[in-house]
């Protein structure tokens, strides 16, 4: 296959985060393994509480791994010191679910951006060109930043804030995009706009993407490879089209039976727990 | 931000609060100037004078001005004070048994007693059932009326100063007036003097300065060190935050008190100033600002803003100071105002057990009352000498927990009704 050739980006092996101890020990990610390539689009499925944000942290190094390795670019990944954390985040970067909780609404959207252009080294750069970057960074995802310069985060539309958190990346041109259910808060209007945005950016910066979402539809229209995650654990893997056309976890058959189908009535019975299973 | 502002003013509580706190610092800085001189000066020989205005005795006979008022009241008022109680049961005797209702003697009341005198004492008369020592005696007290209702003047003798022999002066009658404005030396004393002779209002408001300086300086003490503590605990988490929260607790097991107590006795009375007590109160009082701080930070700590602020490269102190501490700026204010109030009662409380700054220095709110109390103010009537230093105290402790619960109702939108 073609896929096995691409380079390993980001993988894991064992990945495991436990939150509490005792009575209240909860395995958030258990044991999981993955492996994603350069260039590809990979989705990571689950329900709410599956624990994908929690493994997104991870991958960010936002939190400690309990147990298990996780590598970069084919290599250990070593965060043990500031210095080595900052330069991993040049390389990897996100953009999360809440657009209205991932700004500082003290800052006006200039800083956003601005930090930006400091952390790819343009620091010293001139004020014009400083300028010019974040208008072409806002032009790429329609908005003028003419007239966002010294609003502040919540002077705009949900929408309007996650296509910014998009203009951010676009300048902070990373290897790796982890996207935590970027289109969840959004209505269904934007939420086409800011996926064409984001792949848009994948073409043009050439970068992996992982798209964490809840919907398996959206994974299957946009991914090239699939995992499939139901309580902390990675139940399924592979292509989209093996995954989602021949699932073979009952989890998955379940997440897509709960896919509402425009031209289908709506069957209860079949999304009862009870039938689920006799289907099996 | 201006919009909160606005909210705040538009708030009756956080108004009134202020508008008290202002008046205050006003009066206690403008005082002053009209009436300059150090708070601590011992006018007075002798303790607690009563509150009024005194006037020199003898620069009040040296004026040039002399008015004559005739005031019945003022005859009336004067016989009243020199009649003593003795004087005035020996008249009620002699009224008694001369025949009058014993009812109708009323020995409080001057004007009606002098009334029922006049008309009815003869010293011809003898009145059945009385001695006549008892006699004798009401005539005597009859010869010192008459004494007291004398008009004649009093007349003032000088050595003249070339041959040094006494030399009429002046006279000065019952009905001579002088005007207070015209005498040299004349000194309001609003609240009196307290027992070392100090004129108390001068006192009171040098010491509200004093007890406001020590609140604020403790209360920002306090709650500075309580920040940077919660801020780090909170954020940093782990052995840091076991360490602070070991020595959080530590001070919480230990009330904060008794250490108080016990630190500023090792200090000895002698380096105890107003600012080493600000500061001793401050290093004991940051436990509650940590405690509160760092909850907050926890669950800040977690929220995508600040992660995409680690993400953006910046470094821990400036997430700290931009991506935490404006979230809880608001609640930092309020912590302060409720340290500065507190550090205001712990120095009083402290100078009230004889441990606060040295008495040489400066007055304070507590010394006042603890002075109040070594000279047993409350027993002796002299209200001025403590009264105002408890209002005092109740005024600025109102005045800033109202201001809090303004800024409460502000910015926890929970609590708006
Ligand atoms: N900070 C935390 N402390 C304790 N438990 C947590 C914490 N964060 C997440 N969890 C738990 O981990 C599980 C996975 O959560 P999460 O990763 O947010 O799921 P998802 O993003 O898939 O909805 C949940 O059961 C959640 O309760
Ligand atoms: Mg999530």
């Amino acid at each position: 296959m073609t896929e096995q050739a691409k380079p390993l980006c980001l993988s894991g092996k064992g990945v495991t985060k436990i939150y509490g101890f005792g009575d209240r020990r909860v395995a958030a990610v258990d044991h999981v393994d993955f492996e994603f390539r350069k260039g590809e689009l990979i989705s990571i499925v689950g329900e709410s509480g599956s624990g994908k944000t929690t493994l997104v942290k991870m991958l960010l190094g936002l939190t400690s791994v309990t147990e298990g390795e996780v590598y970069f670019l084919g290599e250990r990944r070593d965060i043990s010191s500031r210095k080595k954390l900052r330069t991993y985040w040049q390389g990897i970067q996100a953009i999360f679910q809440d657009p209205f909780s991932s700004y500082n609404m003290f800052n006006k959207i200039d800083t956003v951006l601005l930090d930006c252009i400091n952390m790819r080294g343009g620091r010293r750069l001139p004020r014009e060109k400083k300028i010019e970057m974040m208008t072409e960074a806002c032009s790429f995802v329609n908005l003028k930043f003419a007239e966002l310069t010294n609003k502040y985060p919540f002077e705009l539309s949900g929408g309007q804030m996650q296509r910014l958190m998009i203009a951010r990346i676009f300048l902070l041109k990373p290897q790796i995009l982890l996207a935590d259910e970027p289109t969840s808060m959004i209505d269904a209007c934007s939420r086409a706009t800011i996926l064409d945005m984001l792949l848009g950016l994948r073409d043009e910066i050439g970068m992996t993407i992982i798209f964490v979402t809840h919907d398996i539809g959206l994974a299957y229209y946009i991914s090239d490879t699939v995992y499939i995650m139901e309580h902390g654990k990675i139940v399924e893997s592979g292509s989209a089209d093996d995954v989602i056309l021949r699932p073979s976890a009952p989890y998955t058959r379940r997440l897509i039976n709960d896919v509402p189908k425009i031209h289908e009535p709506w069957d209860f019975a079949a999304r009862r727990p009870a039938a689920a299973e006799a289907t099996n | 931000m201006k919009t909160t502002f606005r909210q705040i003013f538009r708030q009756a509580n956080f108004v009134i609060g202020f508008s008290i706190i202002t008046l205050i610092l006003l009066v206690i800085t403008i005082y002053p100037l009209f009436n300059p001189g150090s708070p601590l000066q011992m006018i007075g020989q002798g303790t607690f004078f009563k509150p009024g205005t005194y006037v020199n005795i003898y620069d009040s006979l040296d004026t040039s001005k002399v008015y004559t008022l005739r005031l019945d009241d003022a005859a009336a008022n004067r016989i009243g004070k020199k009649l003593l109680p003795a004087d005035r049961e020996t008249m009620r005797a002699w009224l008694i048994a001369f025949g009058l209702p014993e009812e109708s003697v009323q020995i409080e009341y001057t004007d009606d007693l002098l009334q029922l005198w006049w008309n009815s004492y003869d010293e011809n008369v003898r009145p059945q059932g009385m001695t006549s020592a008892a006699r004798k005696a009401a005539a005597r007290v009859d010869a010192k009326l008459a004494g007291l209702y004398n008009m004649e003047s009093l007349t003032i003798t000088q050595p003249d100063e070339t041959t040094g022999e006494p030399a009429q002066k002046m006279t000065v009658s019952e009905t001579d007036y002088v005007n207070v404005s015209d005498i040299a030396n004349v000194r309001v004393l609003p609240l009196g003097t307290d027992n070392f002779g100090r004129d108390t209002l001068k006192e009171l408001l040098a010491a509200t300065a004093t007890s406001l300086k020590i609140g604020l300086l403790a209360g920002c003490i306090a709650t500075l060190v309580g920040l940077a503590l919660g801020l780090f605990a909170g954020y940093v988490g782990g052995i840091v935050d076991d360490i602070i929260m070991f020595f959080a607790n530590l001070f919480t097991v230990i009330p904060g008190f008794v250490l108080l107590i016990l630190i500023s006795y090792s200090i000895g009375q002698e380096s105890r100033g107003a600012t080493t007590v600000a500061v001793v109160i401050g290093f004991t009082s940051w436990v509650w600002t940590t405690r509160s701080v760092r909850a907050q930070v926890l669950s800040l700590r977690n929220r995508d803003h600040v992660n995409l602020s680690k993400l953006s490269g910046h470094s821990l102190i400036r997430i700290l100071v931009t991506d935490i501490l404006p979230y809880i700026a608001s609640y930092v204010v309020m912590a302060l105002i409720l340290q500065i109030c507190s550090g205001i009662l712990s120095e009083a409380q402290l100078s009230m057990l004889g441990l606060g700054p040295k008495t040489t220095e400066v007055p304070t709110l507590g010394l006042m009352m603890f002075w109040g109390m070594q000279y047993t103010a409350h027993l002796n009537g002299a209200w001025w000498a403590y009264f105002p230093v408890i209002v005092m105290i109740a005024l600025i402790s109102f005045s800033l927990n109202l201001m809090n619960t303004g800024l409460d109702q502000v910015f926890n939108p929970q609590l708006r009704s």
